[in-house]
């Protein structure tokens, strides 16, 4: 039953002049219940000490592990290696700026992205009076938020986008995701005008070609899908707002979530 | 080497370092937080359950106040918390939570109207107040005797700290993460900032800043069986112990959380069981009753993880090649309560176990989970022994959870403290200013990269950083696990004093230009080894049993000796802490009396009369008055 995993890994660190990418083959005895987690830090403890990857919480909630495991990006902690046939290939995520091996820069990256796109709650944040009881919300609405608030930023959905790949500066269905969290929250004061600048454009939601990896790849399930039509229902009808007649507008627009059907 | 300034340096960007951070960023300092990871995946992230206030919108929380709170906290010390740090604690935490709802974070609401909730696994049915429709709502956790842990789904952690961060985007806090703080620069008096390595490059800087908070959380690595992220590994202790100067406080006060799941160690949310889950046997008997009659499962953690083990002994375990368990069983609270409120916990039992707990029982033993000690700081997070060093949070003791906290006491604690400590900061920020030394910064360099050069050298005894790492996680499960005893902690004692001595001889195994992995966990383990002995050796000295330090050889909660708090110190070269004692609380609002749980036997204290009153001047017990009428 147990397997010898032939577990074959990219190789290449940036700051070593000497250094050229290339494949490495390490070689793991396969036992119960082993994930990437376990198969990597065994590789690491025993075999070559040097090799970089991203481990945090190993209990797929933190996002760090994001990598690409036999051609598809995912989180390491979380795939069972049970899952997958005894010749493994991990590559780092692209699109992100490597760090060595399987490491990669995506604190960097969605921390640009969370500046362009100004992803906090835009209101008057001295105004909050100590003694008074909270602004009511209804819960349904608070589940809505929290079911975007859900990103864990591992990345995987910009490394799964072809519009991510071609262009780098397109925000990538996460980014999307997380304004659209904004668009829901009745405590943001922002209006469709002030979303139009920040992702109406080819940046943002209109640079989407359409492919869907980014909904196939997140390993949270996040409706980026959803979020991605959403907002350029939004956006589009935003911007012929003074050409169409006000009442088929009306009939047009609403904020929709996840779970209202299309 | 690179020298960067600011006038606060937060190492560490969980919920407590951000939550400082706002506050500083907010009266307009230059603030720069130091992460080990993207802030996002601090180990705050991963908290499911939720935080305490009594804010009593709730209709199984109606009537809950402070003061209850605050009652629920001292008893889940066993008596070991500060009072005067659990009361500021009690009475801001309902303001606090509306604070961060105001900032953004999407809290679970209360809905008017009949709800079936359960208890113990058998449902009953509520109504939820119409004019409460639209409050924070709260469920049910662990030692309290209302519900009051506010929560977002199961990920209330990840909601919270998504909101702090976006606060540290709105008020351009510097974030500078794949940075591990190596030491801290002070000149004997003042603590002026920090030695950096940067994890991309392996480069040394020096940050230098008027005041430094450290927020790195737990130290739960020193223990192989954790529930803790592979980062929580002490760092921020570990710098603060090595200056010699400052203290920890209750290192023998670990946490072991009652449902860690078999074989992985990963948590499943103590909101199981507050939702109505319940802990069986190899029968499939729920034994929890028969041992806490009244709490049951909702006991405090150390008292159900203590009675888990005692029933493991029994016999009554489940037997699996990696050891024996007892199962979570949260079948009955149905498909849509498991895929939303416990999404989380829905998510880890597919992923990792091949467990459907809809369907499927949950194997569950205690783990390693939190650290009640840590950093001793007064009542304003200022660390002892240094001024200009702070702390907050899971890495400081503030000391509000003394010998158990509380399930949702800690993540309510990070952004409570955090907000205090904050405001303390900046008190302290704008009436201070610091001459930054060059010798200080030069010594505090100099005794890092020694090390590092030490160990790319290696000395003829080359020990591997991953082999005495591994002797020393054997040492503390083997010994210093749930219940303790004198010959155990003397055998830990000893073995880790060895350890630490060869661990001078570590010599890395590869070699890498730039960042090499290696080294992080060779700068660690000598400090580990400090940690682990300080909680060996602080367990063997304490010859009582309080909270979650349970010793077989001395079972009775001891108030007329160890009513008090272990301060460990460690100067330079020594082989052991140097261990001094303090009183556990200047006074007692509540005197030392019966937990209500738990059993026990207690030795009681003769406590002078006026250590049972609120001092008389102090602005903490006006406002305690105040706080009193209004509810």
């Amino acid at each position: 039953m147990s397997r010898r995993l032939h577990i074959e890994v990219f190789r290449y660190n940036p700051l070593d002049p000497n250094s050229q990418p290339h494949m490495q083959s390490f070689y793991v005895e396969e036992y119960d219940s082993m994930t990437l987690f376990i198969a990597l830090n065994i590789i690491r403890d025993e075999q070559d000490p040097t090799l970089q990857f991203d481990f945090c919480c190993r209990a797929g909630i933190c996002g760090s592990c994001g990598m690409v495991i036999n051609g598809r990006p995912g989180l390491a902690c979380h795939t069972q290696t049970r899952d997958l046939p005894d010749h493994i290939v991990l590559h780092p995520l692209p699109v992100f700026k490597l760090i060595g091996d399987l490491s990669v820069d995506t604190g960097t990256w969605f921390r640009d992205a969370g500046q362009r796109i100004e992803a906090w709650v835009h209101n008057d944040h001295d105004d909050f009076d100590p003694q008074a009881e909270e602004v009511r919300m209804e819960n349904d609405l608070a589940n809505d938020i929290f079911e975007l608030d859900r990103c864990i930023e591992c990345g995987c959905c910009v490394s799964a986008c072809g519009t991510a790949r071609m262009r780098e500066d397109f925000l990538g269905a996460t980014s999307i995701a997380r304004i659209a969290r904004f668009y829901l929250d009745p405590r943001d004061e922002r209006n469709q005008e002030n979303y139009y600048q920040v992702i109406g454009n080819d940046q943002g939601v209109f640079g989407c070609m359409g492919l869907l990896g980014c909904e196939d790849v997140c390993p949270k399930h996040i409706p980026l899908q959803d979020q991605l039509g959403i907002m350029r229902r939004m956006l589009a009808i935003h911007s012929v707002k003074g050409i169409l007649p006000k009442r088929v507008l009306e009939k047009l627009q609403h904020k929709g979530c996840c779970h209202e059907s299309h | 080497m690179q020298i960067i300034y600011s006038d606060l340096l937060c190492i560490g960007a969980g919920l407590a370092g951000e939550r400082v951070a706002v506050e500083a960023a907010k009266a307009g300092f230059d603030v720069i937080c130091l992460s080990i990871v993207p802030p996002r995946r601090s180990h705050s992230s991963a908290a499911q359950g939720g935080m305490q206030a009594a804010l009593g919108n709730a209709i199984m929380g109606d009537g809950d106040s402070p003061d209850i709170h605050f009652a629920d906290t001292v008893k889940g010390s066993d008596w070991g918390c500060d009072q005067e740090v659990a009361r500021i604690f009690a009475d801001t935490a309902p303001i606090v939570m509306r604070e961060v709802a105001h900032w953004g974070v999407p809290w679970n609401r209360v809905e008017a109207g009949v709800h079936t909730y359960y208890k113990g696994g058998k449902p009953f049915e509520a109504e939820e107040k119409r004019d409460k429709h639209g409050l924070i709502h709260a469920r049910a956790f662990g030692g309290t005797a209302k519900w009051r842990t506010c929560y977002t789904a199961d990920g209330t952690g990840r909601s919270v700290l998504n909101t702090l961060d976006s606060m540290c985007l709105r008020y351009e806090v510097g974030i500078h993460d794949r940075t591990q703080a190596e030491a801290l620069i002070h000149d004997g008096e003042n603590c002026l900032g920090a030695i950096v390595r940067c994890l991309k490059t392996g480069e040394l800087k020096a940050y230098l800043a008027t005041a430094t908070l450290i927020a790195t959380g737990g130290y739960g690595r020193i223990y192989r069986a954790t529930t803790n992220a592979v980062i929580c590994d002490g760092g921020g202790q570990i710098a603060a112990l090595d200056t010699g100067l400052v203290p920890m406080g209750n290192m023998e006060a670990i946490q072991f959380h009652p449902t860690g799941t078999v074989p992985t160690d990963i948590l499943v949310t103590e909101g199981c069981r507050g939702d109505g889950g319940t802990l069986l046997d190899v029968n499939e008997y729920r034994f929890m009753p028969d041992y806490e009659p009244e709490k049951a499962e909702l006991a405090s953690r150390d008292v159900v993880s203590r009675r888990m083990q005692e029933h493991i002994r029994k016999g009554l375990g489940v037997q699996s090649p990696y050891g024996d368990h007892l199962w979570l069983d949260i079948r009955h609270l149905g498909e849509k309560h498991i895929t939303t409120k416990l999404r989380e916990v829905y998510d880890i039992c597919t992923n990792f176990l091949g467990v459907n707990p809809i369907h499927d029982l949950i194997p569950v033993r205690p783990t390693q989970h939190y650290s009640m000690g840590g950093i001793r700081t007064n009542k304003d997070g200022a660390a002892y022994g240094l001024k200009g060093l702070f702390s907050a949070g899971e890495a400081a003791c503030w000391d509000m959870h003394g010998f158990n906290r509380l399930g949702g006491n800690s993540l309510a604690e990070t952004v409570v403290a955090g907000r205090y400590v904050g405001k303390k900061i900046v008190e302290f920020l704008q009436g201070h200013t610091v001459d930054f030394k060059q010798s200080a910064i030069n010594d505090a360099h100099t005794k890092v990269a020694a090390r590092i050069l030490e160990m790319s050298k290696g000395s003829s005894k080359q020990e591997s950083a991953i082999q005495l790492r591994d002797e020393m996680h054997s040492t503390m499960m083997d010994n210093v696990g749930i219940f303790r005893n004198g010959k155990d902690l003397q055998t830990a004692v000893d073995k880790l004093e060895e350890l630490l001595d060869r661990s001078k001889n570590i010599k890395l195994q590869g070699s890498a230009i730039g960042f090499n992995p290696e080294i992080s966990l060779a700068l660690r383990i000598p400090g580990m080894l400090k940690l682990a002995q300080c909680t060996a050796y602080g367990a063997l000295m304490r010859t009582e049993s309080r909270g979650a330090h349970t010793r077989e050889d001395f079972p009775e909660r001891n108030d007329k000796k160890w009513l008090n708090r272990t301060l460990a110190y460690w100067k330079e070269g020594e082989t052991r802490p140097e261990l001094k004692y303090e009183d556990a609380s200047p006074y007692f609002e509540i005197p030392p009396g019966e937990r209500g749980y738990g059993g026990g036997k207690i030795i009681t204290a003769d406590i002078p009369e006026e250590k049972l009153r609120l001092p008389k001047n102090s602005a903490d017990a006006k406002k305690t008055k105040k706080t009193k009428k209004a509810s």
